[in-house]
C-alpha cells in the first residue's frame, strides 16, 4: 500500500493527521526495494544467508560484504541502503565492545538488539536527521541461552523470530534462489554465513566447500521445479 | 611504590594498608600536636579484618568477623562485614570501613539496574566487574580488600578476589583481611577440593577464629552466610561457641 503524504512527509518529526511518520515509512521502502537478507534460527545454531546483486562484472567475489561480525558469537546480516547499515554494524561494535569491558562478559543479544534499536529509533525523532534506510537481522549462539534471532527495522522496533529447520544451510541457499528467481537481475553472489554449535559459538562465513554444496543443492532443487512445471505444459 | 606485587606489605607515607600488615593501623596522621582531641578521633575507622570465601559445589560460603577499629579503639564490636550486593551476590569487606561502604552501594547501584536491563539476575562475575572497575580506577584514594562471592545460574557458586590496586581474580578459596595472614598456613593444610557445605562452614568458622584470637584488629563473633540456588542462609557464631584451639 503506497500513498504519498502531501507536506506531511518532509521531515521525520511531523505527524500526518492520521498519526503516521512517512519519513520512516519511506525509509522501509528503502528496505523493500533491496535484494533479500535472511535469518534462520534453529536448536543448534544461526545461519544467514543474503542476496547480493552484482551490479558490475569488475566487482570481485566477496567484496561489499552485508553480513557483518558483531562480536565474536553475534553476526548480522542487513537489507537496505548499504552505507547506513554499515555505520549501524559500527554502532553495534561499539556498543557489545563496551558492554564487556564495564561488564566483563559477551552482551546477550537481546541487549544489544535493544540498545541498537534505540539508536535507530533516536534518528527517527528529529528533523535535522533522516532515519536510517536499513533493517538488519542479528543472531548468535552460546552454549547457556541457545540460539536467538532478532531483527531491527528503521522505526526502531526490535523483536524476535522463531523458526526451526533442518538442514539449515541449504534451505537457505535454497531460498535465496527461489526468491533471486522473482528478480529481474541476473547475477548475484550468495554470502552465506553461520553461528552455532558447529562452530563453537563463533559467527563466521560458511566455509568454501559447504557454500558450494549447499548452492548446489539450491540449483538442482530449483531444477527440479522447473521440470515438473514443463510437465504440465 | 606501585606495582609491588600484592601480598607484600603496602606501606605509604601515610596510610597504612589493610593488607597483610603486621603492624596495627594507624591511618591518617595529622600533625599530633593537637592535645585538644584524643589521637583515637584523628585515626581512620578501618575494618582491620579477617574475611574468607569458600565455593563448594553448589555455592559459597563467606564469613568475617565482627570488629571496626578507629586505632585502637573498638568503634563497632557487632559489626556486619558481609554485605548484600543483589539478591545472590555478597561481599566481605576488608580495609577503610567508610571506602568499602561507598564502593559496595555504587555497585549494588549499577548492579541492580544492570539486572533490570537485562531482564534477569545477574552474574556473579559481573558484580565482580563491577567492583574492579572502582577499586582500579580510584586505586590512589582507596583503601578496600573486597571478596565478591555469589551464585549464578551460568557458573554456580563462584569468589572472586579484589584486592588493593584492583586486581580480579576467581579462587576456588580466599582470604583477606588483616588477619588472614595468620591462617594461609592453615587453609593450605586443611582446604581440600569438593568439600560440601557443612565442611565449608566449618573449616571457615575455624579458619576466622584463629585468625581472630592472633590478629588485635580481628575480634567479636563470627558471622557466616552461604549463598546457593535455594537462597542466603545467615549464621552468627558467639564468643563462647567459637572453637577452641588453645591447650589451656
Amino acid at each position: 500500500m503506497s500513498s504519498i503524504g502531501t507536506g506531511y512527509d518532509l521531515s521525520a518529526s511531523t505527524f500526518s493527521p492520521d498519526g503516521r511518520v512517512f519519513q520512516v515509512e519511506y525509509a522501509m521502502k528503502a528496505v523493500e526495494n533491496s535484494s533479500t537478507a535472511i535469518g534462520i534460527r534453529c536448536k543448534d545454531g544461526v545461519v544467514f544467508g543474503v542476496e547480493k546483486l552484482v551490479l558490475s562484472k569488475l566487482y570481485e567475489e566477496g567484496s561489499n560484504k552485508r553480513i557483518f561480525n558483531i562480536d565474536r558469537h553475534i553476526g548480522m546480516a542487513v537489507a537496505g541502503l548499504l552505507a547506513d547499515a554499515r555505520s549501524l554494524a559500527e554502532v553495534a561494535r561499539e556498543e557489545a565492545s563496551n558492554f564487556r569491558s564495564n561488564y566483563g562478559h559477551d552482551i546477550p543479544l537481546k541487549h544489544l538488539s535493544d540498545r541498537v534499536a534505540m539508536y535507530v529509533h533516536a534518528y527517527t525523532l528529529y528533523s535535522a536527521v533522516r532515519p536510517f534506510g536499513c533493517s538488519f537481522i542479528l543472531g548468535s549462539y552460546d552454549k547457556d541461552d541457545g540460539s536467538q534471532l532478532y531483527m531491527v527495522d528503521p522505526s526502531g522496533i526490535s523483536y524476535m523470530k522463531d523458526m526451526t529447520c533442518r538442514e539449515l544451510v541449504k534451505e537457505v541457499a535454497k531460498i535465496i534462489y527461489i526468491v533471486h528467481d522473482e528478480v529481474k537481475d541476473k547475477a548475484f553472489e550468495l554470502e552465506l554465513s553461520w553461528v552455532g554449535e558447529v562452530t563453537n559459538g563463533r559467527h563466521e562465513l560458511v566455509p568454501k566447500d559447504v557454500r558450494e554444496e549447499a548452492e548446489k543443492y539450491a540449483k538442482d532443487s530449483l531444477e527440479e521445479e522447473d521440470d515438473s512445471d514443463e510437465d504440465n505444459m | 611504590m606501585r606495582g609491588q606485587p600484592l601480598l607484600s606489605p603496602v606501606i605509604h607515607r601515610e596510610k597504612m594498608a589493610a593488607a597483610p600488615v603486621m603492624m596495627p593501623y594507624f591511618g591518617q596522621q595529622i600533625s599530633s600536636k593537637s592535645d585538644l582531641v584524643p589521637d583515637w578521633t584523628r585515626q581512620e575507622v578501618s575494618t582491620g579484618t579477617t574475611i574468607m570465601a569458600v565455593e563448594y559445589d553448589g555455592g559459597v560460603v563467606i564469613g568475617a568477623d565482627s570488629r571496626t577499629t578507629t586505632g585502637a579503639y573498638i568503634a563497632n564490636r557487632v559489626t556486619d562485614k558481609l554485605t548484600r550486593i543483589h539478591d545472590k551476590i555478597y561481599c566481605c569487606r576488608s580495609g577503610s570501613a567508610a571506602d568499602t561502604q561507598a564502593i559496595a552501594e555504587v555497585v549494588a547501584y549499577q548492579l541492580g539496574f544492570h539486572s533490570i536491563e537485562l531482564d534477569e539476575p545477574p552474574l556473579v562475575e559481573t558484580a565482580a566487574n563491577l567492583f574492579r572497575a572502582s577499586c582500579y580506577r580510584y586505586r590512589e584514594e582507596l583503601t578496600a580488600g573486597i571478596l565478591v562471592a555469589g551464585w549464578d545460574k551460568r557458573k554456580g557458586g563462584q569468589v572472586y578476589s579484589v584486592p588493593i590496586g584492583g586486581m580480579l581474580v576467581r579462587q576456588p578459596v580466599s582470604v583477606g583481611g588483616s588477619g588472614s595472614t595468620y591462617i594461609y598456613g592453615f587453609m593450605d593444610a586443611n582446604y581440600k577440593p569438593g568439600m560440601n557445605k557443612e565442611q565449608c562452614m566449618e573449616i571457615t568458622a575455624a579458619a576466622l577464629s584463629l585468625a581472630m584470637e592472633r590478629d588485635g584488629s580481628s575480634g567479636g563473633v563470627v558471622r557466616l552466610a552461604s549463598i546457593s540456588e535455594e537462597g542466603v542462609e545467615r549464621r552468627v557464631i558467639l564468643g563462647n561457641q567459637l572453637p577452641k584451639f588453645s591447650t589451656h
